[in-house]
């Protein structure tokens, strides 16, 4: 993987926490709300965003699955992002968004409170994750960025799907 | 072997592999571009082989040093440009390289490896002789005369075809090959079968001419010489012989290597094996010098031979054909098939498969809602779009299935030469060989197959010698059957051998600690055959190199059963054994049980599906029994493990249910009872694989979608049985049930039932076809008779209650208890109130004014009145 850091980086980030999978210096992200927080992902990795689908409980699986949804045909495990995160439930499951992403594991659905725009971000505001959050949201952040006046958490899909269940 | 000589020889071999590599991409950059192999690269591939020759004679691996020293040998004459690289050279050198490989790979047996063919490979290449350049033609006198004819044979057209010809001519040869090991494994039982003789002839002649007609010369030359014998023997002039039989069989397995060379690199890279070749023309010569010392006419060798034929042999009109086909290159690759059928990707058909599997579900679901709408038009094309759709689902099937006669055709070979290598005599039978089964179906069980066969030549069908002994033919029958049965297939693998020795499993089970010697005793023998199933089980007193390492029957059993099928054997001491293996006819789409628990919806495969027991708390025959935290049910007598889907699924279980459904399942030949809140109804399911962080949970094999457009995950019954620990608790059970069963052997079986008053009956259980609860609703009546509707049937009904003039009462499911009994092939129907038990009994005959009550018994310490059910029918007919 390259990873190219602009010259112009000022914020002294160690290059372990910024990442660019783009040549150039700009980052295009699909931003949504879990709870009051602004997250992203790559918009690359998103390959729809569908309202209203029927969820099938899964007994057994990781309490971070909420489910399994039919995507035309294909069966794909839904993931409560809420409880992936904090650890605790979606308050209001009935309007979760389901955001498709792929992965290389094929394809998943993060359950989402609310889409927000696709917005563009300079790698050079990439400013690292700070050390304070929670160990599950660290797992599976690459950086902050500043949107406005919020904070927004660029996610790794590959992790936030990847549900490596603690020995605890 | 100490450390020093341990590391030495590991230096070695890692050495040595590296130089072969970079030797071999430089021989086959050479291949690509003439111009690569320049001073430079010889020079490395030289210095890299004789490395590994010095290193191997230092550490006295003769083999691999002469075979290098040869190499070197031919490298240095290129270094020194007494020989010109040509591609025979280069293939001469690949070959020794492989062989060199594969001698460092296993140092230890490198000693005994045979590389006699390659070195003389070598030998050509050095003496500048064109056959290993050329790698096709022939040396001797007697041949010259037949390559110039071959060669000014107008069918020697191009050496370039076409790659539609090429694949053509490569399946074809393909086929032709099967159909002559075929042909010959039963020409050598009926020696005088001209048909057959004519068949392989045929065959072996089609090989001959279109390789010919393809300028692949070496398949021409073994074929023509194969074909030659097959005339001789064909027009009488020697007699067909397991010697003959034997080379021919070689000739078909070096033309198999030529095919796969052909099929690789659409040439034939591998050289004529001239002692074949030779052994195919002693037996020619030998009826040439009996009978016809002139050398053989040089326009069309087998002319002359098959002459004489038209006369000798009755079935000669394919003869006729043959002859002229040479000379018309245009009808060798035979137009008919071509015309008829084609060829297609199988991920194609796999595609197809994929959405009309998809089309299924889109259709379940308009189904649905036109079921709710008030459309007539519209329920009209939905009914035609659900015509359509299933029967293009069943045509999709169709192209994927394949006779099981595909996988069958490669055991007369093996079984063949099995039977020879432990000095036997087996015959194999087939029935059934069109049966057909799904594609990935046919792949799956092939080696099972295998093994089984195998297994039963080598454990099961005895030597000749103690055969006569025990007065049986000195051939041993292996037969194969298939045939479908309800919905799936069973293939039978039948031996006649000596069976399994149940007294020898007994003892091997118990000193392996898998049984302990009471719980031993007091199992059926089938019981114990099937112990062999069980992993790291073998009797074998001896390790074969066919079966017997005691990895063999447990691996049978699970690739049998990850397919959803099941295997089961039955054994006669003296008398043979038989596996009986059933299993699915497609994956892709299985019938299934949809059940509702904890409001999802759960699919039960239909392969693990036993029986369906429903009642409610208030029935007081019917109750789960619990022993501490585990439930039983008493099923016909026998106890049943009852596991709680909820209890699987880590939820609470409530213990008194008002309603209790029971899906009564097998896994693993367990049975046991899994209750559900709600069973549904069977269906005909699309298996999708699961998504991400679920496929690892065992109590699902997959998902599918249902009509609604809603995923339900499919029950993986085996993983249901794992996780509930039933495995232990089944074992016990069934050896109460069958000591119960063996100590009342002579008295017959009772169906036992209780009328509302409580009365006991009983019927005999010959009598009853079936058991099933149906609704009030389907209880109808006809010509002021009671009637239902029963597969497709109307049934005539008895209600027991009312003929001896007691209430008829139904619990409050409206579900009634549906005795099914048939007379002369016609079934009918006795409604009772309720169902008890099956049990053993002695009946006390009497005559009784109602007729239909043949006699009396006592059954769990009651009275009970035994009746016949089909006398009852007559008396209420009248």
């Amino acid at each position: 993987m390259t990873t190219t850091v602009p010259s112009s980086h000022e914020t002294a980030t160690p290059s372990s926490s910024t990442l660019a999978s783009t040549s150039s210096d700009d980052l295009t992200l699909c931003t949504f709300y879990v709870g009051e927080q602004l997250f992203g992902v790559e918009v690359s990795s998103v390959q729809e965003v569908i309202k209203n689908l029927n969820i099938t409980e899964v007994p057994l699986a990781d309490e971070s699955v909420r489910g399994l949804i039919n995507l035309r045909g294909q069966i794909v495990t839904a993931i409560d992002l809420k409880q992936r995160i904090e650890g605790t439930p979606s308050q209001n499951p009935e309007n979760l968004v389901n955001l498709i992403v792929r992965t290389t594991d094929g394809l998943a659905s993060l359950l989402v409170d609310r889409i927000g725009d696709v917005r563009v971000f300079n790698q050079s505001d990439s400013e690292s994750v700070p050390p304070n959050l929670s160990s599950n949201l660290k797992s599976i952040a690459i950086e902050t960025f500043r949107s406005g006046d919020e904070l927004l958490v660029n996610l790794n899909t590959k992790n936030a799907v990847s549900l490596n269940r603690d020995p605890s | 072997m100490n450390n020093e000589e341990l590391m030495i020889r590991n230096e070695f071999v890692s050495e040595s592999l590296e130089h072969l590599t970079t030797v071999e991409s430089l021989l086959v950059a050479y291949e690509s571009d003439s111009n690569s192999l320049d001073s430079k690269a010889i020079n490395r591939v030289f210095r890299s082989v004789h490395s590994i020759k010095g290193a191997a004679g230092f550490l006295a691996f003769r083999n691999i040093e002469s075979l290098s020293h040869r190499a070197e040998e031919v490298l240095n004459a290129l270094r020194e440009g007494t020989l010109a690289p040509s591609s025979g050279m280069i293939d001469g050198l690949l070959n020794s390289i492989d062989r060199l490989k594969e001698m460092i790979e296993d140092l230890d047996k490198s000693e005994s490896v045979d590389i006699s063919g390659e070195l003389a490979l070598l030998e050509r290449v050095l003496a500048n002789d064109p056959i290993a350049s050329a790698g096709a033609t022939e040396t001797t006198s007697e041949s010259t005369s037949q390559d110039s004819s071959l060669a000014s044979n107008p069918i020697k057209i191009a050496n370039k075809c076409s790659p539609e010809a090429l694949r053509e001519f490569i399946v074809e040869y393909q086929e032709n090959l099967e159909q002559v090991e075929k042909d010959l494994v039963n020409l050598e039982r009926d020696l005088d079968n001209a048909e057959i003789l004519n068949s392989v002839f045929r065959s072996v002649h089609t090989i001959k001419g279109s390789a010919g007609f393809l300028a692949f010369h070496v398949t021409e030359s073994i074929a023509h010489a194969a074909e030659s014998v097959l005339g001789d023997v064909r027009s009488h002039k020697i007699a067909f012989n397991s010697d003959i039989a034997t080379t021919l069989f070689s000739t078909i397995d070096f033309m198999r290597v030529l095919l796969r060379s052909i099929e690789q690199f659409a040439e034939e890279k591998v050289p004529l094996d001239q002692g074949l070749l030779n052994r195919l023309r002693a037996f020619e010569y030998a009826n040439q010098q009996d009978n016809r010392p002139t050398p053989i006419a040089p326009i069309n060798p087998s002319q002359p031979k098959t002459e004489p034929l038209n006369s000798a042999v009755t079935v000669a009109k394919p003869a006729g054909e043959i002859i002229p086909k040479p000379s018309h290159p245009s009808e060798v690759p035979a137009p008919t098939i071509s015309e008829s059928t084609i060829r297609v990707d199988v991920a194609l058909l796999d595609r197809i498969m994929t959405q009309v599997g998809e089309l299924v579900l889109a259709r379940n679901q308009i189904l649905q809602y036109s079921n709710n709408s008030v459309s007539t038009s519209l329920q009209k094309a939905t009914q035609r779009l659900n015509q359509i759709t299933s029967e293009l689902q069943e045509s999709v099937m169709k192209t994927r299935m394949q006779p099981i006669g595909n996988v069958w055709s490669k055991f007369p070979r093996l079984v063949r030469d099995l039977a020879s290598n432990f000095g036997k005599e087996v015959r194999i039978e087939m029935e059934g060989k069109d049966t057909e089964l799904d594609k990935t179906i046919i792949e799956a069980i092939k080696d099972p197959l295998t093994h089984l066969v195998r297994n039963s030549i080598d454990h099961g069908i005895e030597h000749p010698d103690e055969r006569s002994r025990n007065g049986k033919s000195r051939e041993g029958v292996l037969y194969l059957r298939a045939f479908h049965e309800s919905g799936q297939v069973v293939i039978e693998i039948i031996d006649d051998g000596k069976g399994l020795r149940i007294d020898r499993i007994r003892d091997k089970a118990i000193e392996k600690g898998l049984l302990t010697a009471e719980s031993a005793s007091k199992m059926s023998e089938q019981e114990i055959s099937q112990l062999i199933f069980l992993p790291g089980f073998s009797t074998a007193e001896r390790v074969s190199n066919v079966s017997g390492r005691g990895v063999g029957m447990d691996v049978v059993k699970t690739n049998i059963e990850r397919i959803g099928g099941s295997i089961e054997l039955t054994t006669a001491a003296g008398n043979g054994t038989t596996f009986r293996i059933k299993i699915p006819l497609t994956l892709a789409i299985v019938p299934a049980l949809i059940v509702t628990h904890l409001g999802n919806r759960y699919a039960i495969p239909q392969a693990n599906l036993l029986e369906l027991v429903h009642f409610s708390r208030e029935d007081s025959n019917f109750r789960l029994e619990w022993i501490q935290n585990s439930a039983v049910f008493r099923l016909r007598g026998k106890l049943l493990p009852i596991v709680f889907l909820s209890e699987i699924f880590k939820r609470s279980v409530d213990r008194n249910q008002t309603n209790v459904n029971i899906v009564v399942v097998a896994a693993d030949g367990k049975e046991f009872g899994l209750v559900v809140d709600t069973i549904n109804d069977s269906e005909e399911i699309v298996v999708k694989p699961l998504g991400q962080n679920i496929h690892t949970i065992e109590a699902y094999s997959g998902a599918t979608i249902m009509g609604d457009g809603n995923v339900a995950l499919i029950l993986d019954i085996q993983g249901v049985c794992k996780m509930s620990g039933v495995a232990a608790v089944a074992k016990t059970l069934t050896q109460e049930s069958t000591t119960r069963l063996t100590t009342a052997d002579q008295q017959e079986t009772y169906l036992v039932l209780e009328s509302t008053t409580q009365q006991r009956r009983a019927v005999a259980l010959h009598q009853v076809a079936r058991l099933e609860k149906v609704q009030r609703s389907r209880l109808e009546a006809s010509n002021e008779r009671p009637v239902m509707q029963y597969r497709g049937e109307i049934i005539p009904l008895i209600f027991l209650d009312q003929i001896e003039d007691r209430e008829l009462k139904l619990d409050e499911e409206h579900l009634a208890n549906l005795v099914v009994s048939e007379v002369d092939g016609k079934p009918f129907g006795v409604i009772v109130h309720s169902i008890v038990d099956t049990q053993k009994a002695n009946c006390v005959p009497f005559a009784s004014p109602q007729g239909y009550v043949v006699g009396n018994t006592v059954i769990n310490g009651r009275v009970t009145d035994v009746l016949d059910l089909t006398l009852m029918l007559q008396g209420e007919a009248l």
